[in-house]
C-alpha cells in the first residue's frame, strides 16, 4: 500500500545511503547529503539505517498514506503536520491510513530527511535507490518525486515507541558563521602564499547555486595563481589541469573567483584545480547550509580530520544508544 | 617519471603522475590503478584511474592514510616495470560533424565563447591553422583516439589522438560552461575530445553529434545490455564521419535495437606505437575494417 504524493516541495528525492563503486564510470555515490539526519530518521521509525527515505529541499512535501505507519523527520527544522496538527522533529510519531503528512515553513538548515517504516521501496539500481537525475538513475524513473507519484513501502520493520525522540544534544547543526574544516592538498601549491592566507581568513557566502553536486561559494578575495607555462592538455587558464579525478569535498576555485565544494552527486572528474578538500566529519553540515549563510573554512591537519571523524561517528553511536 | 602524492580530504589519495598528459602518463596511472586493484588492500572502496593521474578512495576506520600512502608508493615501482601494453578494443563511432542541434545549442550560448561570430568547430580549426573546417574535420577523424579517462558524469569517455604531439589539436574550453548540451555530443576541450554521455551542463567546444548512445540505465540498448556504460579506459576510437541521412538511419537503428558498432578486439603495445605511430594506426585500423 503506497503513499500518493499530493505535492512534491522542491528537489524532494528519494535517497538511500548511496551507490559506492562507479565513481571511475562518472556515477557518483549519492545518497543522503546529511546522512547522519537520515540514518536518525530510520533508526526512529524502525528501519535499517541505510533505508530508503525523502530527502526534501527547503519545501515539504504534501503525503497521503495509504497505511497506517511510523513517521520521522531529521536534518532540517521543516515542521511536520499531520492532517494540519503539528509534530515535532528528530521524534517518531504515526501517521494512519488516510491521513495527509504536510510541512510547515523552513525554520533551520536545508534539508529534511523524512523516514517512513518500512522504507521506500523503489526498484535499487547499481545497488541504490538514491535518486541521481543526471544519469537518470534509481528514485522513481531516475527523477525527484512529482505530484501523482506513488511511493511504495517495504515491510518488515521493527516495533518502535511511539514519542521516541533523538536526544537535543545530540542533534547538531552547522552553527553560524558555519565552519568547515579543510585539509590542503590536491592542487594547494598553484595558488600564491597570500591567496592561500586569504582563503582561510575571508568570511564565504553560500551562492544559490548550490545542489546536490556541489556548493559554490563568493564574497571572499581572488586567488591568485603561481605562475608557470601550462601544461600541454590542461588548457590556458592558470585554474585548469590535465583532466583529472576530483575527490568528493574537494574544493575547486575555477579562475580563482569563486570556491565550489563537490557534494554527493559531484562529476567525477575534469579539468579545474583543487586546494585541498573539505574533512569527512563536515561533509553532512554542507547539505544543511541556505544561501548566503556566511561560512569560514578552517585549516587543519590530517590528525584533527580524523579525531574530526572519530567524534562525528561517537555522535552517531549515542544517537544508535539513545534510540535503542 | 615522479609522480606526485597527495591526499584529498581524509578519504582519499591522489596521485599525479605527470602535470602534461601523455600515452606514457596514461600507462602509469592505469598500471598503478590495476596494481592497486590486484594487491586487494582492505580499506580501498574505488579505484579512478584518469588522463595522467589517479584516485583512490578509501574508509580511514579500515586503513591508516599514512599507511594506504606508504603502500601506493611501493606499488609504482612495480607499476613502472610493468609492460605498456594492453588487450583492448577498436571501435568505430559515426560522427554526424557540423549537426543542426549542437549548432543550435552553440548559438543559444554565444556570449560565452572566444569567438562569438564563428562556430566552435570553424574556430577550432582556425587556431589550430587549418584553412577549412573539412581539413579539420579529416584532421579529428582522421587518425584513432585513446580512451584516457571514463568519468565527469556517467559514463563519458575522454579520448586523447593517437598522432605526434605536433599534429593534436588542442582548443580552450567555453569562457563560462553551458548549461545545456546535447545528448552525444561530439567535445573537444585541451588536448581531449570526449562524447557527452547525457544531456547536461559542458564547457568542451561542441564539433558534431554521434547517433551511438554510449550510456543506457535501463540498459534496452542492444550492445549495453550487459551493463549500461560502454567504455573502459584503454579503448580505441576511429571517428567515422557521417552525413544527415546515415545519421537518421543509424539513429532508426538504435530505436529498432538493430544497430551493432562495429567492433574489434586488439592489442596495443605502446612500445610499438613510440617506434611507429603511422604505422600502428595502420595496423589498429586494418584489424578495425578486416572483412
Amino acid at each position: 500500500m503506497p503513499i500518493n504524493v499530493i505535492s512534491a516541495g522542491i528537489a524532494t528525492t528519494i535517497q538511500d545511503l548511496g551507490r559506492p563503486g562507479y565513481y571511475h564510470l562518472g556515477i557518483p555515490m549519492g545518497g543522503a547529503m546529511d546522512r547522519l539526519a537520515l540514518r536518525a530518521a530510520n533508526l526512529l521509525v524502525g528501519n535499517d539505517e541505510g533505508a530508503a527515505g525523502l530527502e526534501s529541499v527547503f519545501v515539504g512535501p504534501e503525503l497521503e498514506f495509504t497505511e497506517d505507519a511510523m513517521v520521522a523527520v531529521c536534518g532540517a527544522e521543516l515542521p511536520p503536520k499531520v492532517d494540519g496538527e503539528p509534530r515535532g522533529t528528530w521524534t517518531a510519531f504515526p501517521v494512519k491510513a488516510g491521513q495527509v503528512l504536510s510541512f510547515d515553513f523552513l525554520k533551520a538548515g536545508a534539508r529534511a530527511y523524512i523516514a517512513v517504516s518500512g522504507g521506500i521501496n523503489t526498484q535499487p539500481k547499481l545497488g541504490s535507490r538514491s535518486t541521481y537525475a543526471i544519469g537518470a538513475l534509481g528514485g522513481i524513473d531516475g527523477r525527484a518525486v512529482q505530484p501523482g507519484d506513488t511511493l511504495p513501502l517495504g515491510t518488515g520493520v521493527k516495533a518502535v515507541k511511539e514519542g521516541l525522540a533523538v536526544p537535543q544534544e545530540l542533534r547538531r547543526g552547522p552553527g553560524s558563521p558555519a565552519e568547515l574544516r579543510v585539509l590542503p592538498g590536491l592542487y594547494w601549491h598553484r595558488i600564491t602564499e597570500a591567496a592561500q592566507k586569504n582563503f582561510f581568513e575571508d568570511t564565504w557566502k553560500v551562492a544559490n547555486e548550490a545542489d546536490r553536486m556541489g556548493y559554490r561559494f563568493q564574497g571572499g578575495r581572488k586567488l591568485d595563481f603561481v605562475a608557470r607555462e601550462q601544461p600541454f592538455g590542461a588548457g590556458a587558464d592558470p585554474s585548469n589541469i590535465t583532466d583529472a579525478c576530483y575527490p568528493y569535498g574537494s574544493i575547486q576555485v575555477p579562475s580563482g573567483t569563486e570556491p565550489i565544494v563537490l557534494h554527493r552527486d559531484a562529476v567525477s572528474g575534469g579539468g579545474y584545480f583543487m586546494l585541498g578538500t573539505v574533512i569527512s566529519a563536515d561533509m553532512d553540515l554542507i547539505g544543511q547550509l541556505q544561501p548566503h549563510t556566511p561560512v569560514q573554512f578552517v585549516r587543519v591537519d590530517m590528525d584533527t580530520a580524523l579525531a574530526a571523524r572519530h567524534d562525528r561517528a561517537a555522535v552517531m553511536n549515542a544517537i544508535r544508544d539513545a534510540l535503542a | 617519471m615522479t609522480s606526485r602524492y597527495t591526499f584529498g580530504g581524509d578519504e582519499h589519495i591522489f596521485v599525479e603522475v605527470e602535470e602534461a598528459m601523455s600515452l606514457e602518463a596514461f600507462f602509469v596511472s592505469l598500471s598503478m590503478t590495476n596494481a592497486v586493484r590486484e594487491a586487494g588492500i582492505e580499506g580501498v572502496t574505488e579505484i579512478c584511474p584518469a588522463n595522467a593521474s589517479f584516485q583512490i578512495k578509501f574508509d580511514p576506520d579500515v586503513i591508516r592514510p599514512d599507511d594506504l600512502m606508504a603502500e601506493l608508493k611501493r606499488l609504482e615501482a612495480t607499476a613502472e616495470s610493468a609492460e605498456h601494453a594492453l588487450d583492448t578494443r577498436i571501435v568505430e563511432v559515426p560522427v554526424y560533424y557540423q549537426d543542426p542541434w549542437t549548432n543550435e545549442t552553440l548559438m543559444r550560448f554565444r556570449e560565452r565563447h572566444q569567438d562569438p561570430d564563428a562556430t566552435d568547430i570553424e574556430y577550432a580549426a582556425s587556431i589550430n591553422g587549418y584553412d577549412s573546417v573539412e581539413k579539420f574535420i579529416e584532421a579529428h577523424s582522421g587518425a584513432p583516439w585513446f580512451v584516457s579517462m571514463v568519468g565527469f558524469v556517467s559514463g563519458l569517455p575522454f579520448l586523447y589522438q593517437m598522432v605526434e604531439r605536433q599534429r593534436q589539436i588542442e582548443v580552450p574550453k567555453y569562457l563560462r560552461p553551458r548549461t545545456d548540451t546535447p545528448r552525444l555530443t561530439v567535445g573537444y576541450g585541451g588536448c581531449f575530445s570526449c562524447i557527452y554521455s547525457v544531456r547536461g551542463a559542458g564547457g568542451y567546444q561542441m564539433f558534431g553529434i554521434t547517433p551511438m548512445p554510449i550510456f543506457d540505465p535501463e540498459q534496452k540498448v542492444s550492445y549495453l545490455q550487459d551493463f549500461m556504460v560502454f567504455f573502459r579506459p584503454g579503448d580505441i576510437v576511429k571517428w567515422k564521419p557521417i552525413d544527415r541521412a546515415e545519421y537518421d538511419e543509424a539513429v532508426a537503428e538504435v530505436q529498432a535495437g538493430t544497430f551493432a558498432p562495429r567492433i574489434k578486439n586488439v592489442r596495443f603495445s605502446l612500445d610499438e606505437y613510440n617506434a611507429d605511430i603511422d604505422g600502428t594506426n595502420a595496423k589498429l585500423m586494418g584489424a578495425l575494417y578486416a572483412d
